[in-house]
């Protein structure tokens, strides 16, 4: 290399950079800096709302865990280059199909549940495959099932059992083996001592006096962190993971590597169909019934939580953790407005500041990362 | 070339019709190991398609391809791949957004198993990164730097080293300079002449004579889908070869005006 005598030299032109702006650059940053802000303005201005006691924990975390349960599929698929507008209209269908096959058909609930997900999944894996055969954009094959499925959950209670909400899933979920891994709690014994012992509240009159008054972890939150440690190490710590950065970063330069680029998009449909369902089945064995307009918005949540979590909306960029602490930003912010007596209409304008404040901040992290001016 | 050595590579009579048109009309190549052959032609004469054929994207309608001495039909790229022909691709190699350790990878990711589970061997991948990068002569603030923020040359450099990494065979390079500014360019064509020491059949694709010049031990001209022959290094002047790419007589006239500077 006798004609670039200063290559190993260093280039003088890179400038170093300060631990600071090194920590910039992580996709979590948003996530993490918006968390604190947003714990931080709780506490000052709702501590002594109820907000902090076992119930108001219990209370935000359920609606972060929901959050987050879609944000997981949300967040790698979106990295992965596509999207899913289908989520909302997924979980409305889906929820609709258990009550149907359970209470309808008679079916027991474990078989209800598993043809939900089977039939789910196929339905995200359709998405997927028109996507990468049509090479339309996934934003309109989805919008075209978000009507679809949505259609199919008000269509299909009506025509069988005259009605939108289909109820009376607890009775018959009642002794089945598997509706308990989404519907039941754990940790109930804990709790119990926690009540006895006076660490956290138990009721003071009643049927269920002396019970505290939160008895158990719902399945939901589990399902939450497992679904976030799996998608975080999927992500970061596997070969799979490499392929939906690449697939998402430039799907071309990834097939000339030999990343089977299709394989994996269609995998991230699938994977947020399931995840889609996770939710449905969670919500649908809690309120023991299925109604038709279940999941509306959803998409748009999911997808929100993602990009404050530090993920490019254009794909190849983006982190789980980001996405689960945008998810929790999202569940605190709207149940703290509530425990501080807001109106419930400023959500709405919060989350359009907030969203903008984060796609804005993106934009700016992508053009340190790639050096573009 | 030394001529007792075996063609790696060979490509006899290949044609390809892509419905009524015919791109390739009878193209006939052979590669030695370590030779540079430079594949010039001007736009539209059917380097693209050609090179396509060899790395396994578009099957010949006839004709015949041996490799290593063998008859071979590569189904899609990734036959021609594991058989050891590499490609670089002009803009299509390199994911910006991605690390260059996450990049060097890509496709090919090194996996360690804890218990039943593999996991992507992100320390391994770093080291044989930063290694390879020095030995091509680029320094990295480290093997989490984003390719993004590599010039236009490293990049090609690393996409390079990459492929001759996993093992390239014939490392085919689509108009690697074609983007790229001088000390940039040099340092690609530095790249390329390394492995060709190495033992590696290179073909460099480009229009550009000088470039072709600097690094080729052969020139194969081609010109609306045919060879117009291929000439050894030092058997062909610069404007000779400037000519055939030209298809022959319009560019002299032209040259005229323009002072022999094209």
């Amino acid at each position: 290399m006798s004609n670039a005598p200063t290559e190993t030299a260093v280039d003088e032109r890179i400038k170093t950079r300060s631990r600071f702006r090194e920590a910039m650059i992580r996709p979590e940053l948003g996530g993490i800096v918006g968390t604190v802000a947003v714990f931080t303005f709780f506490l000052l201005f709702a501590f002594d709302s109820g907000m902090f006691n076992s119930q108001g924990i219990m209370n935000w975390t359920t609606v972060s865990a929901q959050f987050m349960i879609i944000a997981v599929g949300a967040c790698l698929l979106m990295i992965a280059g596509e999207f899913d507008l289908s989520v909302g209209s997924m979980i409305g269908f889906a929820g609709m199909l258990i009550a149907i096959f359970s209470v309808t058909l008679s079916w027991p609930v474990w078989l209800a549940i598993l043809a939900t997900f089977a039939l789910c999944i196929a339905i995200g894996a359709l998405n997927g495959y028109i996507v990468i055969r049509t090479g339309l954009p996934s934003f309109i094959v989805t919008l075209a099932f978000l009507f679809i499925l949505r259609g199919f959950a008000i269509f299909l209670p009506q025509v069988i059992e005259r009605k939108t909400i289909i109820g009376g899933i607890k009775d018959v979920a009642e002794g089945d083996w598997l509706a308990p891994i989404f519907g039941g709690k754990i940790f109930t014994g804990l709790f119990q001592w926690m009540g006895d012992t006076g660490i956290i509240a138990v009721f003071e009159r009643g049927s269920r006096k002396g019970q505290p008054v939160v008895d158990g972890i719902p399945m939901l939150i589990v399902w939450a962190i497992i679904l976030v440690i799996f998608g975080h190490i999927l992500l970061t710590k596997t070969k799979f993971g490499n392929w939906i950065f690449a697939a998402g970063g430039d799907a071309e330069a990834a097939r000339n590597s030999g990343v089977p680029v299709n394989k994996v998009k269609v995998l991230m449909f699938m994977f947020t169909a399931f995840c889609a369902t996770v939710f449905a089945v969670c919500q649908v064995m809690e309120f023991g019934s299925a109604g038709a307009d279940r999941g509306v918005l959803k998409e748009f949540e999911a997808i929100i939580a993602v990009v404050i979590g530090g993920a490019l909306l254009t794909g190849g960029y983006g982190s789980v953790l980001g996405a689960a602490l945008g998810a929790l930003i999202f569940g605190v912010v709207q149940q703290g407005l509530f425990f501080a007596g807001v109106e419930s209409s400023l959500f709405r304008v919060f989350l359009g500041v907030i969203l903008l404040g984060a796609v804005i901040l993106n934009t700016y992290i992508r053009r340190i990362i790639t050096g573009e001016r | 070339m030394n001529p007792e050595k075996a063609p790696i590579i060979q490509m006899k009579n290949i044609e390809k019709h892509f419905g009524s048109v015919i791109a390739l009309a009878g193209v006939s190549l052979e590669v030695f190991p370590g030779e540079c052959h430079c594949l010039l032609g001007d736009n539209g004469a059917g380097k693209s398609t050609f090179i396509k054929t060899m790395s396994g994207v578009h099957q010949p309608t006839h004709g015949e391809i041996y490799f290593e001495g063998k008859p071979m039909s590569f189904g899609d790229p990734r036959d021609a791949i594991s058989a050891g022909i590499a490609t670089v691709h002009q803009h299509l190699a390199m994911i910006p957004l991605m690390s260059v350790s996450r990049n060097f990878f890509m496709g090919n990711e090194p996996v360690k198993k804890v218990g039943p589970m593999k996991f992507f061997d992100h320390e391994r991948a770093n080291q044989v990164t930063m290694d390879e990068m020095r030995k091509m002569g680029i320094n990295l603030r480290g093997p989490d730097q984003a390719v993004g923020t590599l010039s236009g040359g490293e990049r090609q450099t690393v996409a390079i080293a990459r492929a001759v990494h996993f093992g390239a065979k014939v490392l085919i390079l689509d108009e690697p300079t074609s983007a790229l500014g001088v000390r940039q360019t040099a340092n690609v064509l530095a790249t390329i002449d390394k492995v060709r020491k190495q033992g590696i059949a290179v073909v460099f694709i480009t229009h550009n004579v000088r470039h072709a010049l600097a690094v080729g031990d052969r020139f194969t001209v081609l010109n609306r889908g045919q060879t117009l022959g291929t000439a050894q290094r030092g058997q062909i002047t610069p404007e000779e070869l400037q000519d055939l790419m030209a298809g022959g007589q319009e560019l002299v006239a032209l040259e005229g005006s323009l002072g022999g500077t094209v």
